[in-house]
């Protein structure tokens, strides 16, 4: 924060910029394809995630309906904003549940005191979000290491008990946040008694959806995602500009060695500064989403374990790396959603064809593991995850990529991290 | 902080690809619905939504009523022995399924987070086809969903949710609650306590910190007033506190002399257990008897407090010994408890009993009205009234789709025979003590609204 750092800044960091603005949209080649495989993805997700016919015995899996594939999309919001703080400074949150739960909170305060759309929301979301990071920024950034994670943890939980009780007037307590058909709403016309309030896009209700029918096959478009997924385009657009940009490169130098970084004469400070409330303002887009797509907030969503979830979302995935968070994301909220639907009942139907007295042995061996018991199932693969690829998913799947294409795996799997300096 | 190069050539380019992403939305704007409510069945199988905790404090009684559920769709089904079918007043359900089709059910765990038993139903609604969603152990729970159904069209029928607002201020035209409330909590209790413990009490409030001990704190206080009881002071307590002995102590220096923990869960079992220990038992003020009250007791709380709770009163929503100890008024105890024990082993809950009984009430309003629209089922459920569910005659008011019936007052047992038998009946009150104005101050604001069918 010394004027001295102001000055050195532009010098330090155009001469460490990279080529940008030669490709499209300025991304580097490379980058632009990975932009493309994440815009197919989410664009063809809800075909892509339901590949089982409805009434077969798989559709249990099936992950293509709309709440799901919101979540997926908010929570890879959360993660990328967390992995640009994790992933590139090093420095270890562990209250970001706080930012979203914040984020939250203004989004549907946004919606009872202004309009039912959700764009002054959402924006209400970031803004709200960014000067709450900004501030419990500026004091856990004076310490580092598991002090600044233990501070950020304080906090969280601070939010969260003021949120569950002190705060019940503005935040609802532990029955959560609602829109009411009475909300003041300025810029909209009054509701009916009783009548349900909806967030909407300029008249287009979030919850609309259209089937298509192909054969058994079911495929739900919502616009609520579509608009999700936009949002999680633009930010994952953001976070790859921000990777590779100047600004990027002196958060990896926080990361690698901040004594070496004050010694030049450059207060990292602002860098991880910047980089905390970015980070909190990406929670807050996803918090505004969650409102957006389903109007409520819960005080839950900034308890610890949920701060918890985005550390284990982004490092399953792979910390540091563009797609990981939103690959750690996806998977852990299938595992929340869809294996802790598995129940006593459904394991008997599948295993049907083996004699009762092995069917009952062998149900009561999955059981365990799935149904309530899907923490377990994941804390297992997060175990095997971390020990055998620490690299996360995107390291598996380069593994993957290396065993088809062994000769040529050197040269690439090198120039896909960008030597510092 | 970027070196941008505007070119007219990566202008264009941003702008095509721009255009095209925020143009992907708008393509899907029309929605296409082509039934008439929300997951209309349309096979020979209906599907049921399950929405009860099965991690966190209330794990339990998620359990309890998740094996109650399973009970009723065999019921339903036409398996076992029919249950409580054979003495309800409505005798349209046939063990042929709900309007021939047979019950199916999907389970998800609530977590006892509103956000997650709000996925949760979401999914049963959007991925299972759900066309009623019911459970929940926890009045935010209860709130939440009940919003969500709303949204969605789809009926929900609350499990055990005790705070007023689910019927209050934030009921909803397709959510129906048959578990009793703080109100009658504390309009049962009130005359019940000046009985016991005289009218010249000065009673000690401590009081969980979030909305349904505000509210049931409230019933109390207000009802016990009237009945010429002082407070001396309330206390509010955070809900992840697990000792208690700071909260106890101030107690024995103010002039009260009776403590209410207006608890729920872990809570109400520490705070019990750290009172006791403290000798507030055995404590003598102003010339009484010190006396502890839990305005809202369960069986599951009870075995966790284990010997603390002898001596102390509360109220519950129903007991399985019912009709043993007060007769056939209270028709239907028996056989649902004969069945759930032969099923099970041992007697139900009342989470269980509330749970059973609400997936029978919205079995039979659809057979009534021959339709699974919801705006059929409320239809058929707005002021019906029904016998032969164990609670004696109950009146699904129509203002605000509340269960009115007796309150059992309930007296923890000094030396339980059994780990299911720890409490004794002390009293029932009758439906008429309980009953209150649709608009009393308690339950002020909301507004049912119109039903939803959905879609």
């Amino acid at each position: 924060m010394t004027d001295q750092t102001t000055d050195t800044i532009p010098a330090a960091t155009t001469s460490a910029s990279p080529k940008a603005g030669g490709g499209l949209l300025g991304l580097t080649k490379k980058d632009f394809g990975l932009f493309l495989l994440v815009i197919a993805l989410t664009m063809l997700a809800p075909f892509l995630l339901n590949p089982f016919p409805e009434n077969s015995a798989m559709a249990q899996f099936n992950a293509g309906y709309p709440d799901l594939m919101q979540r997926f999309v908010i929570f890879g919001i959360f993660a990328i904003g967390f992995n640009i703080l994790f992933g590139l400074t090093g420095y270890l949150s562990f209250g970001h549940a706080a930012f979203l739960g914040v984020g939250s909170y203004a989004g549907i305060w946004a919606m009872k005191l202004l309009t039912l759309n959700v764009i002054p929301s959402i924006l209400a979301s970031m803004l709200v979000a960014g000067l709450f990071a900004t501030l419990v920024g500026f004091i856990s950034l004076r310490r580092s290491g598991i002090y600044f994670s233990i501070l950020t943890l304080a906090f969280a939980m601070m939010s969260f008990a003021l949120a569950y009780s002190v705060l019940t007037p503005i935040t609802g307590g532990e029955t959560g946040m609602q829109l009411q058909y009475f909300d003041p709403r300025i810029l909209d016309a009054a509701l009916e008694p009783g009548q349900t309030p909806r967030a909407n896009l300029f008249g287009l209700d979030m919850a609309t959806s259209t089937n298509l029918y192909f054969g058994n096959w079911v495929f739900t478009l919502n616009v609520g995602y579509y608009i999700a997924a936009f949002c999680m385009l633009i930010a994952f657009y953001l976070s790859i500009r921000i990777f590779r940009s100047p600004f990027g490169m002196m958060l990896r130098a926080v990361k690698s060695n901040q004594n070496r970084l004050n010694y030049t004469g450059i207060s990292p400070k602002p860098y991880t500064l910047a980089a905390f409330v970015i980070s909190g303002m990406y929670a807050g887009l996803a918090g505004g989403l969650l409102v957006a797509m389903d109007t409520q907030v819960g005080a839950e969503r900034m308890f610890w374990t949920a701060s918890g979830e985005v550390v284990l979302m982004t490092i399953l995935g792979g910390a540091g790396t563009l797609i990981g968070p939103v690959l750690g994301a996806g998977f852990i909220k299938y595992f929340e959603n869809i294996v802790s639907k598995i129940n006593e009942a459904t394991l008997h139907t599948w295993f049907a064809f083996l004699p009762d007295g092995l069917e009952d042995v062998v149900v009561a061996m999955i059981y365990p593991f799935v149904g309530k018991g899907w923490h377990l199932t994941l804390g297992l693969l997060f175990m095997a995850v971390v020990i055998f690829l620490p690299g996360g998913l995107v390291q598996g799947g380069q593994k993957l990529v290396g065993l088809f294409r062994r000769k040529k795996a050197d040269d690439k799997t090198a120039s896909s991290h960008t030597p510092a300096e | 902080m970027t070196k941008s190069n505007f070119t007219r050539r990566g202008v264009m380019k941003t702008g095509a690809v721009a255009g095209a992403g925020l143009a992907t939305p708008t393509i899907f704007t029309s929605a296409v619905w082509a039934q008439g409510f929300t997951n209309e069945p349309t096979g020979d199988t209906v599907t049921l939504g399950f929405n009860v905790p099965q991690s966190g404090p209330y794990a339990d009684e998620g359990a309890d009523e998740l094996r109650a559920f399973q009970l009723a769709v065999e019921h339903l089904n036409g398996e076992g022995d029919g249950g409580m079918m054979q003495t309800f007043s409505s005798k349209e359900l046939d063990g042929t399924g709900i309007l021939g089709k047979r019950v199916e059910f999907v389970t998800g765990d609530t977590q006892t987070k509103s956000d997650a038993a709000r996925a949760s139903a979401r999914s049963m609604i959007e991925k299972d086809g759900a066309i009623m969603v019911s459970g929940g152990s926890s009045s935010g729970v209860a709130v939440a969903v009940q919003a969500l159904c709303q949204e969605a069209g789809v009926i929900f029928m609350a499990g055990l949710t005790h705070a007023n607002d689910t019927t209050g201020k934030d009921k909803k035209a397709n959510g129906f609650r048959h578990f009793f409330n703080s109100y009658m909590s504390g309009a049962a209790l009130a005359p019940i306590l000046a009985a016991q413990y005289g009218t010249d009490r000065n009673a000690y409030y401590l009081t969980a910190d979030y909305n349904w001990g505000y509210t049931t704190e409230q019933a109390v206080r207000e009802s016990t007033e009237a009945a010429g009881w002082n407070t001396v002071n309330t206390v509010l307590t955070p809900l992840t506190q697990t000792d208690f002995s700071s909260y106890i102590a101030p107690v024995l220096q103010s002039d009260a002399d009776v403590l209410v923990l207006v608890h729920y869960g872990g809570n109400m079992v520490n705070s019990l257990t750290n009172a006791v220990q403290f000798g507030l038992r055995e404590r003598q003020a102003n010339g009484k008897n010190f006396e502890i009250v839990v305005p809202l007791y369960s069986e599951l709380m009870a075995r966790g407090a284990g010997e603390n709770i002898g001596g102390i009163l509360g109220s519950q929503n129903w007991d399985w010994k019912l009709e043993n100890e007060l007769g056939a008024k209270y028709s239907g105890t028996n056989a649902f408890v004969q069945s759930f024990g032969t099923k099970y082993g041992f007697p139900p809950s009342q989470a269980a009993h509330t749970c059973y009984v609400q997936t029978l009430l919205y079995a039979d309003a659809v057979q009534r009205a021959g339709s699974f629209n919801p705006c059929a089922v409320d239809e058929a459920l707005s002021g019906f009234e029904f016998d032969g569910l164990g609670n004696g005659p109950t009146l699904y008011r129509a203002d605000d789709h509340q269960c009115f019936k007796d309150v059992v007052v309930v007296r923890g047992k000094e030396n339980p025979e059994n780990e299911f038998d720890l409490v004794e009946i002390v009293e029932v009150t009758p439906t008429e003590q309980v009953t209150y104005a649709p608009d009393h101050p308690q339950f002020a604001g909301g507004s049912l609204g119109a039903c939803n069918p959905g879609a």
